[in-house]
């Protein structure tokens, strides 16, 4: 990141100078903005200020999403045609294509967890899935809703062009997409934007499916839960630091592991300052689902190869469309049963 | 504040459309419908027509707009260039003239139309499960003849299409 923005940024001289400047920021901008809806925690209490830790719930911050992540496609489709260079408007028609394609089972997907809790608010959504079934299962959207989970989750790769899905820039293969003209930070800027949609479309899935901020396990047990993470990671970094594999472990290793069990001592001592304790709590399991789900997208990133260009379209319109379809149907069925 | 809102997208929403006839690129063009479509988002927003105005950019901006803008990039389609040149005097003169003619349609209508009372910010009710619940009891009929339109409109193109295959 910081080495790109020492670079030296080159506008090729055969480029439509104003377009070609804007993409970037439509890209960021866009990739940015939905954070705006997202909502961390429950509701806090500091001394006077009761807030939540959300920076606006709109009624409808759902659709908002959709909106901002339809109309994304604008940064890619504006960067390949003002690069003035037919490999990269195809390269950009090749991906707006794509996104376009799998925007419609990714919004068919969130219908139907949508309908069963009723609402378009991410507040609401959450708290919808507070609870737990039997006592110990946790009431989540995941377990009814698993197969729009799944059309959630493979669409929301199609959606920021990750792999197996990266079509746009397929480096060893096509050489690059709609950037290959931008350099720099404009470059960076796409791949700014590519990052901060996955955390995007990471944390609208927890907060559909995953159960937001809501521990997976009932109050008492889950709130030792980050207490033994953190000091288990601590303690295993100090071992390491203790038997060093190359020189420079004598140090940074021990000196990790001592901030790993500070954060444990911190969040001991939250259990005793109830303030702290709904912060922290809603943080860490908001933060783990998250980085649970973008350890998934690295993942499948190491594993699985790239697919061709019509096996893409094919598998987008022919499977996953029809699946999220009939999910969708057999849910509002299954609500139309149930509720009077 | 909600005044000055208004204010600043109402004026962006004119400038856009202003602009989109003044550009003489297509691109240009396309990207200032986008602006104006989305400066009347936000004034659906205000009214309290929150899904209008989600409904406006989803389907407006991000579906119709982008199927325009793909069609311009495929045919490549260049700035154009005036085709007549008109002179400095006609041009003021039709300044002058589009003013006096917008201001008396302005006044027709406001001495035609019975006085009503203004529209309040907020005052709309839109949330989608009032559209929703509209859509499905009050226009249940508009609504199932739209979709059999759209149906006969996207066979029509298939038909037209495959002709050519």
């Amino acid at each position: 990141m910081v080495k790109l923005i020492t670079k030296e940024g080159l506008i090729p001289s055969h480029v439509n100078k104003l377009f070609y400047l804007m993409a970037p920021f439509v890209a960021v901008a866009l990739g940015l903005i939905s954070i705006a809806v997202i909502p961390f925690g429950p509701e806090i209490t500091i001394g006077p200020v009761t807030t939540w830790m959300q920076l606006t719930d709109l009624r409808i911050g759902i659709l908002f999403v959709i909106a901002v992540s339809s109309v994304g496609v604008y940064g890619v489709a504006l960067g390949g045609w003002a690069s003035n260079n037919k490999y990269s408007l195809l390269g950009g028609l090749r991906s707006s294509a794509q996104m376009i394609s799998y925007e419609l089972p990714l919004a068919l997907a969130v219908a139907a967890p949508l309908l069963l809790a009723n609402t378009l608010s991410f507040r609401d959504m959450v708290n919808y899935q507070s609870g737990y079934w039997l006592g110990f299962i946790p009431r989540w959207n995941l377990i009814p809703e698993i197969i729009a989970f799944i059309v959630f989750m493979i669409a929301g790769f199609a959606e920021t062009n990750r792999v197996p899905f990266d079509l746009p820039e397929a480096e060893n293969e096509l050489v690059a997409g709609f950037h290959t003209e931008y350099s720099s930070m404009n470059f960076a800027a796409f791949f700014m934007a590519e990052y901060s949609n996955m955390v995007t479309v990471t944390a609208v899935a927890t907060l559909l499916f995953l159960g937001g901020w809501q521990p997976p396990f009932p109050a008492p047990y889950s709130d030792v839960v980050p207490i033994l993470v953190f000091a288990l990671a601590g303690l295993i970094a100090v071992y390491h630091g203790l038997h060093p594999a190359r020189r420079m472990d004598k140090f940074t290793l021990p000196a990790t592991g001592l901030v790993f069990l500070g954060i444990a001592a911190i969040f001991g001592l939250s259990l005793f300052v109830p303030v702290l304790k709904t912060i922290l709590m809603a943080l860490f399991w908001f933060c783990g689902k998250i980085l649970i789900l973008l350890f998934v997208f690295i993942w499948v990133r190491a594993t699985l190869p790239r697919f061709r260009y019509d096996q893409l379209m094919r598998f987008a319109w022919i499977f996953l469309f029809p699946l999220a379809m009939l999910n969708l149907l057999a849910t509002s069925l299954i609500v139309a049963l149930t509720t009077k | 504040m909600t005044a000055l809102i208004f204010l600043i997208f109402a004026c962006i929403a004119v400038f856009c459309g202003i602009s989109l006839v003044v550009q003489t690129h297509p691109i240009a063009s396309a990207l200032s419908l986008i602006g104006v479509m989305g400066s009347l988002a936000i004034l659906y927003l205000q009214l309290g027509g929150e899904f209008i105005a989600m409904a406006q950019i989803i389907v407006y901006a991000g579906a119709i707009m982008v199927l325009f803008v793909f069609v311009i990039m495929l045919l490549n389609a260049g700035a154009e260039t005036p085709t007549f040149q008109a002179s400095t005097f006609v041009k003021y003169l039709g300044i002058v003239l589009l003013v006096a003619f917008l201001g008396l349609i302005s006044f027709i209508i406001q001495a035609a139309l019975p006085k009503t009372e203004g529209v309040v910010f907020g005052g709309f009710q839109g949330t989608a499960a009032d559209v929703g619940r509209k859509l499905f009891t009050s226009y249940l009929l508009p609504f199932e003849v739209t979709s059999v339109l759209i149906l006969i409109a996207l066979v029509g193109a298939i038909v037209l299409a495959r002709k050519e295959i």
